[in-house]
């Protein structure tokens, strides 16, 4: 189970040490869901992790049985581990932690890995710290079992890191990894061990999601984004109605969340969502480096902008210097 | 009630960083720095709460170089009461990492005894992340992040609404609690003239890592830091419809 460094250090060509390390370290994959329903993210997590050796996941919640079947069928995974309890209905980090810590204690994987979305952020690192372990978050590229890169200043540099901890916790960018498939496994279910909660510092009050028919921002092929160069919260509806002509997702820079005309959900951006769909079309964003550093990695960016010196056009594929709210009917009639 | 701020000294967000030839870092020197506005966010809420009567002192902390204690002086400005600087060497300053600082914390937490710890969701020069959730989990204490509202309940109960992926969620915490700032939580102030003045007569202590028993230690290794590849700019299309052909070209549409 421990085995990646001892295996590493006498062996000393570099070239396939991953293959190596696969069949001797054990990684814990931390599913995530919502309402009976896996978060695509999981799939991103569980393909990047399994690089790292053989995979076990755990479910975390109340009433996830299908969630773990679920999660049983997925390519690469060899086991299930399932804590179901109506304390960790709601999923709060406190709860989470400490069934990933008991786990832990128990089966000494080498990797414990999480998306890195708000669950993720939320729960790794404070299981991290009962292992004294320095957590590396949203890493974009694996190059062997302990060699990450990640992001850094808003995505203006890219950091390579070596982490020395005897136990990784990683959290991974979806949108840099492929998803694994949803079907060919044949993982094993298991209870996880029995958890101790006993803590009372926290409290579940409700839940408010924003409700669309919209694919999944972080999912989607296309992105449609409005920035303050919309103008009002009204005037948003183009851009909801040129995302349904494109069967796309409907994304915001900061300044438009902050005028109020979208809810922060919709933030793209380093504080906000990172996305890379197909096509990412920016209207009336003018890709101030918060911006970019949560589409660059888009494989075609459009910007629609009446400011010919706009930053957005620096990175665009094709530029188009307009008046959106001429543009966009157009376009949509177009289309 | 008390409340801890955590504030960090990073190069300002406005500043177009650039990566250093050999690869080591990020060019830092001569480079506008300022507080990370995240921790701006903590630490206006602290304030706010004091105003309130609900906090009755607001604690500022920042470990790093010498320089942090500009920051600091800064947080005073913004109505902090007292500051403590937990100096580390310029070089070492580059190569702390999340763990160490709430490593400090946590030891600052049990000598100040507060019944909040505020801190930004993340600095913009490491994106971590991790601070705020680590010293949690070494305190057992609940965690509240991503906070876009904080409410007190009661004496010792505090609402906070989240910013989570799909929308907001409502938690009640009890003190001692750990929250970090959302973007949304606040409109931070200015720090005026008069109490930039005033600020320089407010108490800043300074400690060391060992002061607190805490060994400098590094688990992760900076191997390089690169540019990302450049996008180049594929240039302007004249209107609409040939917009139309271009996006039908590549197959998108």
């Amino acid at each position: 189970m421990n085995g990646i460094r001892l295996f590493s250090s006498h062996l000393q060509r570099q070239h396939n040490i991953l293959q190596v390390a696969s069949r001797f370290t054990g990684t814990l994959v931390l599913a995530e869901h919502a309402n009976d329903k896996l978060n695509p993210i999981t799939l991103n997590t569980v393909n990047a992790a399994s690089r790292l050796g053989e995979i076990s996941v755990l479910v975390t919640g109340s009433n996830v049985a299908n969630i773990a079947e679920q999660m049983a069928k997925v390519e690469q995974v060899k086991r299930v581990f399932v804590a179901d309890h109506e304390k960790l209905k709601h999923q709060l980090p406190e709860y989470v932690a400490k069934a990933v810590e008991t786990l832990q204690k128990q089966h000494k994987f080498n990797y414990v890995i999480a998306g890195a979305s708000t669950f993720g952020r939320d729960v790794l690192p404070r299981v991290a710290a009962q292992f004294d372990s320095a957590p590396i978050t949203d890493i974009i590229t694996i190059h062997n079992g302990d060699t990450f890169t990640r992001p850094i200043y808003a995505g203006n540099a890219l950091c390579k890191v070596k982490s020395n901890a005897s136990v990784k916790f990683l959290t991974f960018r979806a949108t840099a990894f492929k998803p694994a498939k949803e079907s060919g496994g044949d993982g094993k279910i298991e209870k996880a061990p029995k958890i101790d909660f006993s803590f009372s510092g926290v409290e579940f009050l409700s839940q408010e999601l924003l409700k669309s028919e919209r694919p999944n921002l972080q999912s989607a092929k296309v992105v449609v984004s409005g920035g303050r160069g919309v103008g009002s919260a009204d005037n948003f509806k183009i851009i909801y109605e040129l995302a349904d002509k494109l069967k796309a997702a409907v994304g915001a820079s900061r300044a438009a969340v902050d005028a109020g005309y979208v809810s922060n959900e919709l933030q793209i951006g380093q504080t906000g969502k990172v996305v890379a769909p197909e096509l990412y079309i920016a209207i009336g964003i003018s890709g101030a480096i918060q911006h970019t550093a949560g589409m660059k990695d888009s494989k075609i960016i459009v910007a629609i902008n009446k400011d010919p010196d706009a930053p957005i056009f620096e990175i665009a594929d094709i530029g188009l210097k307009a008046d959106l709210h001429k543009a966009i009917p157009e376009l949509i009639k177009a289309l | 009630m008390r409340a801890l701020v955590a504030v960090k000294r990073v190069v300002d967000y406005a500043i177009k960083i650039r990566v250093k030839p050999d690869k080591s870092g990020v060019i830092k020197q001569n480079v506008q720095h300022s507080m990370n506005p995240f921790d701006e966010i903590a630490l206006e809420e602290a304030v706010r709460l004091k105003e309130k009567q609900i906090v009755k002192e607001v604690v500022a902390v920042s470990l790093g170089s010498s320089k942090s204690q500009e920051t600091l002086r800064t947080a005073l400005a913004k109505g902090a009461d007292r500051a403590i600087h937990v100096e580390v060497e310029e070089a070492m300053a580059e190569k702390i990492e999340p763990l160490l600082v709430a490593k400090i914390l946590r030891k600052i937490a049990e000598a100040e005894k507060p019944d909040l710890i505020l801190l930004g969701k993340q600095a913009i020069d490491d994106d971590c992340g991790q601070t705020a959730q680590l010293l949690a989990g070494l305190l057992n204490w609940p965690q509240a992040m991503y906070a876009s509202v904080v409410e007190q309940e009661s004496d010792k109960t505090f609402i906070v609404t989240r910013e989570v992926d799909g929308g907001r969620e409502s938690i009640r915490i009890k003190t001692p609690a750990v929250i970090s700032a959302d973007l949304r939580l606040n409109e931070p102030r200015y720090a005026t003239l008069p109490n930039i003045m005033k600020a320089k007569n407010k108490p800043l202590e300074k400690k060391t890592p060992s002061d607190y028993g805490v060994e400098v230690a590094q688990q992760t290794q900076i191997l390089e830091v690169t540019e990302p590849p450049v996008r180049k700019s594929g240039g302007f299309v004249e209107d609409v419809p040939s917009l139309v052909v271009k996006l039908k070209e590549v197959g998108v549409v």
